[in-house]
């Protein structure tokens, strides 16, 4: 595999789940339980759409096919997206949200501090820029799992079971392919592997001070590489693409 | 007691007159800090009620630069919506009691937010429409003698600004763009067009302004002369992109310098305001049930704090 096909294949990974996060965020908008938590929740999903704005572009230009971040974002059907498994999955409660925002973020967090790091500057310069954003994202998830695991019986039954369905999803972070090592070869892509201990120290430890229980390991869904999804994925890129989809001259 | 009221309400007036700001702590008439908290409150509702027909797009933004600028907006009225209950709140009055107003139906909001958003071309003419039309009334609001109040205004203004112009610019490029793309903006200005101009308020002969709420400077300018403005700072907007707004009878009138409208339809206004507009009950719906479904959250966040206070005393 050349590596600027492999670069481009990266850039779409990371692009795309931060997309999908930031979309299912967005649904948030008007509906969060506290005023102080919708605007939480827009900002957060503003800083994903910031961040997935910059590596489509990114993408783009690696590519150089001449396509743009939008036809990338609005003219990839459901398998060509690489968004990994656990972001796609729907809002559900507050609970929920703050289950999938929880796992992502302490994943993203060791991730990105990794990836800036890396040989490709323009990769680098992009993980330190997003890495504060991130911080801030993982403080603000963190804060409300020990909330909710040590607030009430129902915020805790609630959250543990949002641990429990998400927790099959996880393994898919941390999955990898040719193009992972071809570029973890080169020290332009950040290793998974190496991530997966940290990420599991600093879940097991928050869920213990928020009086939660680690799920046992389950039998794990995988298949994001290779963009094989869950069918909710379907659903929303059909709603975000539909108008440029719709009106394919249109510019807007 | 009633000299000295008398005495008070003198040094209120002379201070209001001086341009002096009525600050929190200050003496205020009781009607004075009912009429602000009504208004304040109405204001505050407006901005939260008004983030749904617009969060209604954010998932079907047409490209990732108008999603995060559509983020950002309605995140802005979030913002305001938290500034103006707090500024609120300095009157005597907390934001759960005035949600509960709202939730139940006591409280208003803006009419305006009970008209559906139907296609993306109304995301631009809320921002050009609606929020110019709530500026005109704003930048008038902002001379208001309410020192939380206005200087709420004056920062508010500041991003129903920016607001008002993405919206215009949206509008821009659909009225430039394909045939369907200006079909879309025609049909958007005619469904917001009436809506905008009456969302400023019955005409004048409908509701008289009290002498004393405009010697007070809590109503600065009467609904007719602000509806004016708008309409007068519009037009020339929309003839520049080669709309046409659907009022046969708008026409400049040289001799005033002001545009001229058609008869307003006041029935469809009052009944939106009762209650029977398109989306009155599925926007309180919307608002009640966020508020129901994030009652545990609350809790939650509540005994969470408490056991830590909890700790922490024990531990000190």
């Amino acid at each position: 595999m050349e590596i600027h096909k492999a670069l481009f294949e990266y850039c779409l990974r990371l692009a795309d789940s931060s997309l999908i996060l930031g979309q299912r965020l967005g649904e948030w908008c008007g509906h969060g339980p506290i005023l102080e938590e919708d605007i939480a929740l827009t900002n957060i999903s503003l800083d994903f759409v910031g961040h997935a704005t910059a590596l489509l572009q990114y993408a783009a230009k690696v590519e150089g096919k001449g396509r743009t971040e939008d036809d990338l974002a609005y003219h990839r059907s459901e398998r060509e997206f690489k968004n990994v498994l656990l972001v796609e999955q729907p809002n559900g409660d507050y609970a929920k949200t703050i289950a999938r925002q929880f796992l992502f973020d302490t994943f993203q967090y060791y991730y990105y501090q990794a990836l800036q790091e890396s040989k490709d500057e323009t990769l680098a310069a992009l993980a330190q820029k997003s890495f504060k954003e991130i911080t801030y994202h993982l403080r603000h998830s963190s804060q409300w799992v020990l909330r909710l695991g040590d607030g009430t019986a129902e915020s805790h039954e609630r959250i543990q079971n949002a641990i429990n369905d998400l927790w099959m999803f996880t393994g898919d972070l941390f999955d990898m392919d040719e193009v992972d090592a071809l570029l973890i070869k080169e020290g332009i892509a950040a290793d998974p592997g190496q991530v997966k201990q940290k990420w599991n120290d600093h879940v097991a430890e928050l869920f213990k001070k928020a009086t939660l229980q680690m799920p046992a390991p389950t039998y794990m869904q995988r298949g994001s590489r290779e963009g094989k999804h869950t069918e909710h994925l379907g659903y929303l890129l059909a709603e975000m693409q539909y108008l440029p989809r719709t009106f394919p001259d249109a510019k807007w | 007691m009633v000299k000295d009221e008398k005495k008070l309400l003198a040094e209120f007036q002379a201070k209001i007159d001086k341009g002096v700001k009525i600050e929190p702590k200050d003496w205020m008439p009781e009607h004075y800090r009912k009429q602000l908290i009504r208004m304040m409150s109405q204001h505050a509702h407006s901005e939260i009620v008004g983030m749904l027909p617009e969060g209604n797009w954010i998932t079907r933004a047409p490209s990732l630069r108008r999603k995060a600028i559509l983020l950002a907006k309605v995140q802005d009225e979030a913002g305001h919506g938290m500034y103006l209950y707090s500024a609120a709140e300095t009157l005597g009055i907390d934001r759960t009691e005035m949600l509960e107003q709202l939730h139940t139906g006591k409280a208003k909001y803006s009419s305006i937010f009970n008209y559906p958003t139907l296609t993306w071309a109304d995301i631009g003419a809320i921002g050009w429409l609606v929020d110019g039309a709530a500026i005109m009334n704003q930048t008038a609001l902002a001379k208001g003698s309410y020192g939380p109040y206005s200087r709420a205004m004056v920062r508010i203004c500041k991003e129903e600004s920016f607001h008002n112009r993405q919206g215009y610019e949206i509008m821009c490029s659909l009225a430039f763009g394909t045939p369907e793309q200006k079909a879309m903006a025609q049909d958007a200005l005619n469904r917001w067009w009436w809506p905008a101009i009456m969302m400023l308020g019955p005409s004048d002969d409908n509701s008289p302004n009290s002498a004393e709420l405009m010697s007070w400077k809590v109503k600065m300018e009467s609904n007719d002369s602000i509806r004016q403005r708008f309409i007068d700072r519009t037009v020339p907007q929309g003839d520049h992109i080669g709309l046409t707004f659907p009022d046969p009878l708008l026409k400049f009138n040289k001799e005033t310098g002001h545009y001229e409208h058609g008869p307003i339809n006041w029935e469809e206004f009052f009944n939106v305001v009762k209650g029977n507009g398109p989306c009155n009950k599925a926007r309180l719906k919307a608002r009640v049930d966020a508020d129901k479904d994030g009652k545990w959250v609350r809790e939650a966040a509540e005994a969470y704090a408490m056991k830590h206070t909890e700790k922490e005393t024990l531990a000190a």
